[in-house]
């Protein structure tokens, strides 16, 4: 295989029949072209599916108090429990590198709020820059609450969508001041949210803000976060029992909670509702594995097939070089060789192509179902390897058969 | 230099069973330059066939060289062939993306002979029959007569013991086959042992000895006096 006579003889080859190695090497390289844009509109669409599929599958869990059902310690039942700033730090100290997004929240269920003239009675929130994300809320414009609002205590609000329809009609709210409680806030975005106009009647400010300004001390009514997707919906399901049972734990014993208790610190979990999603992705991924299974097995076919056309094209050459004293092993590494060489290379042609295609076309492609169309580098190497290894395989068999063939009829051949 | 005894080979046709040759007694000695003769379905292919290794015999023993040729492995055949034969073709055999020069060198490619050293000696065998000018042609660009030398050329290239043609002047003109069998009967002058198998009497004429085959046996073998082929031409 390595010896320098060996490649020149097949280099020969290859320079002098410039179409055979033309039509072998295009439709190993359009093959493998075709199999890399499909695995990678694949992946697109998988990424678009996910994307649209999205909030289903964030894991949210709400934490919020209520009041003792049970004596404990010396303390009666029917207590409220009340949330701190510092039982968001508990959060974040014990549990903070398995969220993906936290937030804590205090709420004024019903806040009347006006601009000029108009006004109307909505929900008010103080919540921190994560908050955008545990909602879903998409900005429609301006931004979301941030860090610096929440370290300055601006008076930022960020308004829903209905309020800004309620309050504004047509006119931009951006910059405006409006009044909540009589209170001047100014506005700096307005947001949507998936959930509809429930969602989007309320004003959320920097939570710092809120309970300065509403003088609501240190307290906060509730703790959100979102735990990152995982690889599957039982893995969701365990990570997410096993925190929630950790929390409910710590939480309990600094508040002075009867382990026993079930009505002083509950908890929202959207888990259940995310099955959906993993199921949905789970589909997904089995089909275009399914798709790009069979065109990897059509790939397949295809160099075997054009294998044997060169084999059986070469019956004549392969008696001749028999006649001459070629050895059987030889005629079939020739071959091999030949075969090889031109299908890696052009495979990896084909691989490259279709690689800066997707690089090129990809971003280019905003449907909703498809987005960031890509292969993994890896994968597609893989592919390249399997179809010539798969190529060698299908051409030994004829390369072996022609080599079986007697001289003497191979010469026959016309 | 060739010894056969009581060849026999049949060849199976459907459920019936082909005898083609019938018991084969012949020998060659070194030098000579022996036409075979005999109609078609004579067995004269066949027997050249088995001659070049190309085919195997059903029994009957075939001495080349003192070494006997018998249940050989397609390696030890393909390394006889090397060694012992060079074949020329009634179709010529060249292969097609291969320079004349090339396709001279071929046998010594499969002797592992390097490629300069091979160069060297697949120009000298193309100077030798006349074609040293045609050496990078490709044989689509060479006339039946010089795809013919250079066909001879190969044949000589490897050094062979004997040469083997089948019907050398089968596809060309009159003129050119007498020009070819001049080339033939030169290089025979110089020692080189040449069997030819046709069915022209004007080319087995040309040789020293004509073997005569019918139905599969050989009817009539005999010396007879050397046409020369250039006095024709």
């Amino acid at each position: 295989m390595f010896s320098i006579e060996r490649w020149s003889e097949v280099f020969e080859a290859i320079g002098k029949n410039k179409l055979r190695t033309f039509l072998t090497g295009f439709s190993v390289a359009t093959g493998i072209l075709i199999l890399v844009l499909l695995l990678g509109v694949g992946e697109g669409m998988k990424n678009g599916v996910e994307e649209q599929f999205q909030q289903d599958a964030t894991n949210k869990i709400s934490v919020y108090t209520g009041v003792t059902g049970v004596e404990y310690k010396g303390l009666n039942p029917g207590r409220r429990i009340q949330f701190k700033n510092d039982d968001y730090e508990i959060l974040l100290n014990n549990f903070g590198d398995q969220l993906e997004y936290k937030s804590s929240v205090y709420r004024i269920w019903s806040g009347l709020t006006n601009y000029k003239d108009k006004s109307g009675s909505y929900r008010i929130e103080g919540v921190l820059p994560d908050y955008q994300f545990l909602e879903n809320a998409g900005m429609i414009n301006g931004r979301f609450i941030n860090e610096t609002d929440q370290d300055k205590f601006d008076k930022h609000v960020v308004i829903g969508k209905k309020v800004r329809d309620e309050l504004f009609e047509d006119k931009d709210p951006l910059g405006k001041l409006i009044e909540v409680r009589d209170i001047n806030f100014k506005v700096v975005g307005v947001f949507q949210d998936p959930g509809g106009d429930r969602e989007e009647s309320k004003v959320l400010m920097p939570l710092s803000t809120m309970q300065k300004v509403f003088g609501a001390g240190q307290d906060i009514q509730n703790l959100s976060f979102t735990l990152p997707k995982a690889q599957s919906f039982d893995l969701a399901l365990e990570n997410s029992n096993q925190l929630i049972a950790e929390l409910k734990s710590i939480l309990k014993a600094k508040h002075t909670v009867s382990p026993l208790d079930n009505s002083a610190i509950n908890f929202s979990n959207s888990i259940e509702g995310s099955k959906r999603f993993y199921d949905i992705t789970t589909n997904i991924k089995l089909f275009f594995w399914l798709i790009g299974l069979a065109s990897l097995l059509a790939g397949i076919i295809g160099v075997s097939n054009i294998m044997l056309i060169i084999v059986k094209e070469r019956t004549k050459e392969i008696g001749i070089r028999k006649a001459l004293g070629a050895k059987p092993l030889s005629i079939v590494g020739m071959v091999l060789h030949e075969s090889i060489f031109v299908t890696a290379v052009s495979g990896f042609m084909g691989l490259i192509v279709g690689l800066v295609l997707l690089e090129l076309v990809g971003p280019m492609i905003n449907t909703e179902f498809i987005s960031n169309p890509e292969v993994s580098f890896n994968i597609a190497i893989s592919t390249v390897i399997v179809l010539v290894i798969a190529g060698a395989i299908a051409g030994f068999f004829p390369a072996y058969r022609g080599a079986k063939i007697k001289p003497i009829n191979a010469l026959r051949e016309e | 230099m060739i010894e056969i005894k009581n060849l026999h080979k049949s060849y199976k046709v459907g459920k019936n069973s082909l005898h083609v040759l019938k018991g084969i007694n012949f020998s060659v000695e070194e030098g000579e330059l022996v036409a075979i003769m005999g109609s078609s379905g004579s067995g004269k292919s066949t027997l050249l066939n088995i001659l070049g290794m190309l085919d195997e015999a059903d029994s009957g023993s075939y001495h080349l060289d003192n070494v006997e040729i018998k249940n050989l492995s397609e390696k030890i055949a393909a390394n006889y062939r090397n060694k012992f034969l060079g074949f020329i073709f009634q179709s010529f055999n060249l292969i097609n993306y291969k320079t004349a020069l090339d396709n001279v060198a071929l046998p010594l490619y499969y002797q592992n002979v390097k490629r300069s050293e091979r160069i060297d000696t697949a120009m000298s065998y193309l100077e030798k029959v006349g074609l040293a000018d045609w050496a990078k042609h490709l044989p689509t660009e060479l006339s039946g007569g010089q795809k013919q030398r250079v066909a001879i050329a190969r044949a000589l290239a490897g050094q062979p013991k004997v040469i083997l043609a089948d019907e050398l002047t089968g596809a060309l003109d009159t003129r050119t086959s007498y020009e070819i069998m001049e080339l033939i009967q030169h290089i025979n002058e110089e020692g080189k042992t040449i069997l030819v198998v046709t069915h022209e009497e004007d080319i087995a004429d040309m040789t020293k000895r004509i073997v005569n085959l019918k139905d599969g046996v050989i009817i009539d073998d005999r010396k007879i006096e050397q046409v020369k082929a250039l006095a024709d031409v």
